[in-house]
């Protein structure tokens, strides 16, 4: 890690990940339902508390004016990394330093589902830090901008995946980011709609930000990214130029797993 | 050189770490509006499914205090308190505003689990969420009362029924205390969340909501002592010394009410704040 910072001494780092660590705490019994153990009485404490270590030490230093995508096999722990790095979850080791909060852009949450479309854009506009004043003014070019104009004033339960998803990436983009992670937010959503968040992404990095891309489409990565992280299993697999990367990741994804 | 101080020398920061006591409360005043209409969004959601929508924040009082009055009334017999119906509402309606921030505080961090692991903005705004739905709900429950309290027969109408004001206020202070303690509790112990019910039933009974603590034991007793200690009977105590005519005032209750809403309030502000960056971390 000293070596590397040297070598790389007259660039300007944005964020800095050292030796972060993650593990969740759950109550399971860790044994498949189906295994012989696995039934008992009601007070038979079979569930204990187990760790689950969904980061084991990664590392790496991101410099201004770098795009990373970040790719791995589902439940290699990127969401995890990506969700300490934006202060949502936080880390069991090690430490994660930025030159702005970084802000989290996930698939995953609904706000409040029983409230209307527009109500959760109101309060989403809130939390990111606007006032009451400004996310009004914003309302109606965050509807549009989700395609959502007829169903703004229904409850966020009934909306479908790609539209939820599509109305919380609208959220999100309404605020210019200093760094932004999006993690598969753009899986969901129609053709045209990703068109359009790609083109807003684009506009977003133009500004001086940095973006974080968690993809499963290595041509999203190649596209938009400029160097690219692979995780593995808790751990830094390969770090390095995007083609490259992702050739190695295919080659190990289509010789051992089905992912 | 380490990497932190290779982070630090670049102006980095750490993410995630809990920021000073004072740029805490800084951020979450900044961002109350937040709170507040997270608050009065979920009372809204809450009632959306029901004819009757948001009246039931009156109406479920006012039965509940109406059906005390009939059972404990009947109970009770002699031994009721004097001017029953104002003493019961004012004591019904004040217990629900502290019962309701203890037991939906209890919640706010673990029911708030995909507003946690979402968005990032300081913690404390949701159990501050919780009050202010409670305070919102009291509002017109006092209109309620004053309705009650005009009405009865042996009430006179006076000025000191303003002092319900400054009472009031204490009491919210008293309460986001309260519901930031209950809120970083049960993040630790979830299994805390199931007794909380029974805690409210218990408060209940020790905070003479339905009884005058003088009727039913002697001025001597343990009992009257340990009940004269929870601060929940101060609090409906002082009120009703304004509110129910021929309730006995005790001014010195105003200074055992203050020293247990600021003594409350920044034992569960440093409480809540010192676990800031924990939050989230428990699935």
């Amino acid at each position: 890690m000293v070596a590397k910072t040297k070598q790389t001494e007259n660039r300007v780092p944005v964020v800095v990940i050292d030796d972060a660590r993650i593990t969740y705490k759950v109550f399971a019994s860790g044994r498949k339902a189906s295994s012989k153990n696995s039934g008992g009485g009601l007070f038979s404490k079979k569930l204990k508390l187990q760790e689950v270590h969904a980061v084991k030490g990664v590392s790496f230093t991101v410099y201004e004016g770098e795009s990373i995508g970040i790719i791995g096999s589902n439940g290699s722990g990127k969401s995890s990394l990506m969700s300490a790095m934006a202060g949502l979850t936080p880390l069991t080791g090690g430490a994660i330093y930025a030159n702005a909060r970084p802000n989290l852009l996930g698939v995953g949450g609904l706000l409040l589902p029983n409230l209307s479309g527009e109500k959760n854009i109101l309060l989403g506009g809130l939390a990111m830090g606007f006032t009451k004043k400004q996310i009004s003014a914003k309302v109606d070019e965050i509807t549009a901008f989700a395609g959502l104009q007829d169903f703004v004033g229904l409850p966020m339960r009934t909306y479908s995946q790609g539209m939820s998803a599509r109305l919380r990436f609208a959220i999100a983009a309404s605020k210019n980011h200093d760094i932004l992670i999006i993690d598969e937010a753009l899986a969901v959503g129609d053709q045209e709609f990703r068109n359009r968040s790609e083109a807003r992404m684009r506009e977003m990095r133009e500004n001086a930000g940095t973006v974080f891309l968690v993809s499963h489409s290595m041509k999203s990565i190649i596209d938009t990214c400029t160097r690219v992280i692979w995780i593995e299993k808790g751990e830094l697999r390969m770090d390095g130029d995007p083609k490259k990367v992702t050739a190695a990741y295919n080659k190990f994804v289509g010789s051992t797993t089905i992912d | 050189m380490s990497t932190e101080e290779y982070a630090l020398e670049h102006g980095l920061k750490k993410v995630g770490a809990r920021p000073s006591l004072g740029q805490y409360v800084k951020d979450a005043i900044r961002r109350l509006d937040f709170a507040y209409t997270l608050a009065s969004y979920t009372l809204e959601a809450g009632n959306a499914k029901s004819r009757l929508g948001s009246w039931w924040n009156v109406l479920l009082p006012t039965i509940q205090a109406a059906t005390y009055g009939l059972i404990f009334g009947v109970i009770l017999g002699d031994s009721k308190p004097n001017n029953f119906l104002p003493f019961l509402f004012t004591g019904v309606f004040l217990f629900s505003y502290i019962q309701g921030s203890f037991s939906n505080g209890a919640g706010a961090i673990i029911s708030n689990n995909g507003l946690v692991k979402s968005l990032s903005f300081p913690r404390v705004l949701l159990p501050i969420s919780i009050v202010i739905s409670q305070t919102l709900t009291l509002l017109p429950q006092l209109a309620v009362l004053a309705v009650v309290l005009a009405f009865a027969p042996e009430q006179t109408i006076t000025f000191g029924w303003l002092m319900v004001i400054p009472l009031v206020l204490l009491l919210v202070i008293f309460n986001l205390g309260l519901a930031m303690i209950m809120a970083r509790v049960t993040v630790h112990v979830r299994d805390l969340n199931k007794l909380v019910p029974f805690i409210s039933r218990i408060l209940f009974y020790v905070s003479g909501v339905f009884f005058s603590v003088e009727k039913i034991f002697a001025a001597d007793s343990i009992y009257a002592f340990l009940i004269k200690l929870n601060p929940i009977y101060d609090f409906l105590s002082l009120a009703r010394g304004y509110l129910v005519t021929g309730h006995p005032l005790h001014v010195e209750d105003w200074i055992v009410v203050s020293a247990w809403s600021l003594g409350v309030f920044i034992l569960g502000l440093i409480f809540f704040w010192s676990a800031e960056e924990r939050y989230g971390r428990e699935n």
